[in-house]
């Protein structure tokens, strides 16, 4: 992989120098050899573009829902049906006399589902939205981002589902929940890392969007979704605490609503680590072979 | 190789900002494309799979056909220029364009473009059928990069222009092709662009749209905006045109007057 990544950083082209230039005052300028940094080119770019990141998540959520009869409904449907049938089959297995088992695994299944749907919906827009990039010049990292704001309405939106259940098990809403924004937050940074750098090798090659399908349903399940810590054997629990930043996030963004306790400090170091380190590799892969995706789409 | 280049450009462009301060100058350079090459890598063979990418790697058995779509081409359009590109087919025409569009970065040379630009590469490519009228508008204007309250500012005129105030709310899956084309040249060119490029797609629409379509680009060209064109259609370029360039094969063959050009042009297919 390492080699792989090598090879890409040294097919990209060479940045020419920087020059300074008379720029018109008011015109914006474009000057195809000023770009010596392409990562905080296209973050400047996208924070222009702001507009169109909103533009995308308001026409995701309108027309995927357009022609449904329960339209947007089904965005906490879907979440409450997915958990009520894990929480059926599994709470046995996993529940024993946890009455509240199906809170922990709607918990776990948003954040999861978050995750999920915000990489996938990365790969598809790049792959599918990437005609456009074609015939006019957006910035590319467009799609990734605006998957993360769908992905946050989505969220959002399922947490009425998760109130519903807790109230319905006569669970108090603890305080600790006010937390979550900042879980939300480290899982947002990590899903659109993730995202962006399998977007930028799907593009070339298709089979990456197949194999990632593979990926997830084993992730899935080396995820605390369904399972809980005691029912891991001790070795197993370490392997995944180190391999798996998921078990992180999903626990991070879980305890606050679950256990009703705000996660100490290390939970947030470790979660935060992940998120950034994630975010970084992405964008940066991401952005270095931008200019190649016109090319190939 | 490339420093000198560029501080040769340097003391060009402070001579020409010395002759002409303003930047309104109706002389000054709007698109600047000096030494340019556009290289697209085609692979001698077929590889669509990762993992055979990985085997021919290791092997180090990835080998590319080299392919110039456009090769050391120098070129400047001045502001308020009508620019005319012509050519055979493969060219390099279109490539220049999404060049000057910024959708290729150039493999070699630099492209230096000033003012805000409108690709008219093809009406409508960003709208979604299940949108209404309206959501598109919006979601095309931030495509081209305008905020939302620029666009509001924007949204009447480009209706009125478009004829299309009775079936603005409805989804554009309903909308006929006429239609969908008359609101992607609205939005396009509603958004006032320094410099307008056009793909040979100026016969959209019926004819009192056609008319209405081709006042518009009078107008532009009025308030001193560039244009650049793209078309196969010679009448038309003799009638828009200042300036013509001939590519060939990648390569600029000739640049100059409209009708010089035309006319050696016409020769050479002649033969």
């Amino acid at each position: 992989m390492d080699a792989y990544k090598a090879a890409l950083m040294a097919a990209t082209k060479p940045d020419i120098k920087n020059n300074n230039m008379d720029k018109a005052a008011n015109s914006p300028v474009y000057d195809s050899a000023s770009q010596v940094t392409p990562e905080l080119e296209e973050l400047r770019e996208i924070i222009r573009y702001r507009n169109l990141v909103g533009q995308m998540v308001r026409r995701d959520i309108l027309t995927r829902y357009k022609r449904s009869v329960l339209g947007v409904a089904w965005t906490m449907l879907n979440p409450l049906g997915t958990s009520i049938v894990l929480a059926v089959i599994f709470s046995s297995v996993f529940g024993g006399s946890d009455k509240s088992y199906p809170v922990y695994v709607l918990a776990g299944l948003i954040a999861w589902n978050f995750f999920s749907q915000t990489t996938n919906a990365a790969i598809v827009n790049l792959v599918w939205g990437g005609g456009l990039l074609n015939r006019i010049y957006i910035p590319r990292t467009v799609f990734g981002v605006s998957a993360i704001g769908t992905g946050l309405v989505n969220l959002t939106l399922s947490l009425v589902p998760l109130i519903i259940i807790m109230l319905a098990y006569s669970i108090p809403l603890p305080p600790s929940m006010l937390i979550l924004p900042i879980p939300i937050l480290f899982l947002a940074m990590f899903s659109l890392g993730v995202g962006l750098f399998i977007s930028s090798l799907a593009i070339y090659y298709s089979d990456v969007a197949e194999m990632y399908q593979i990926v997830l349903l084993a992730w899935f399940y080396l995820s605390p979704v369904i399972f809980k810590d005691e029912f891991l054997p001790p070795q197993v629990l370490a392997a995944i605490k180190i391999v798996n930043p998921m078990y992180h996030m999903i626990n991070l963004f879980r305890e606050p609503i679950y256990e009703g306790r705000i996660p100490d400090l290390t939970e947030f170091l470790v979660s935060g680590l992940w998120a950034i380190t994630a975010l970084l590799i992405g964008w940066i892969v991401f952005s270095r072979r931008a200019d190649e995706f016109a090319y190939r789409v | 190789m490339s420093s000198h280049i560029v501080s040769k450009q340097n003391a060009e462009e402070k001579t020409s900002t010395n002759q002409s301060p303003s930047h309104f100058s109706p002389n000054s350079e709007v698109v600047h494309l000096q030494k340019v090459g556009v290289r697209y890598r085609l692979p001698s063979e077929r590889i669509s799979s990762f993992k055979e990418y990985s085997i021919r790697w290791i092997q180090r058995k990835i080998t590319h056909r080299d392919f110039w779509a456009l090769r050391d081409v120098n070129l400047s359009v001045d502001r308020g220029e009508t620019f005319g590109l012509i050519g055979p087919n493969g060219a390099g025409k279109s490539t220049m364009l999404k060049l000057i569009a910024r959708v290729f970065r150039p493999t070699t040379g630099r492209v230096v473009v000033t003012g805000k630009i409108a690709p008219l590469l093809e009406f409508g490519a960003g709208f979604h059928p299940e949108l209404t009228g309206r959501e598109n508008i919006y979601l095309n204007g931030a495509l081209m990069g305008f905020s939302h309250r620029e666009m509001e500012e924007k949204f009447e005129g480009i209706v009125d222009f478009a004829e299309l105030w009775d079936f603005i709310d409805v989804p554009l899956r309903t909308y006929s092709s006429g239609m969908w084309a008359r609101l992607g040249f609205a939005v396009a060119t509603d958004v006032q662009p320094d410099i307008l490029l056009i793909d040979e797609v100026l016969s959209v629409g019926d004819e009192a749209f056609q008319r209405k379509s081709s006042a518009r680009m009078q107008e532009f060209r009025d308030r001193g905006a560039t244009i650049i064109l793209v078309s196969h259609n010679m009448e038309m370029i003799q009638n828009m045109c200042d300036r013509v360039a001939w590519l060939d094969h990648g390569k600029l063959k000739t640049l100059g007057k409209t009708r010089i050009v035309i006319e050696t042009y016409r020769n050479s297919q002649a033969k």
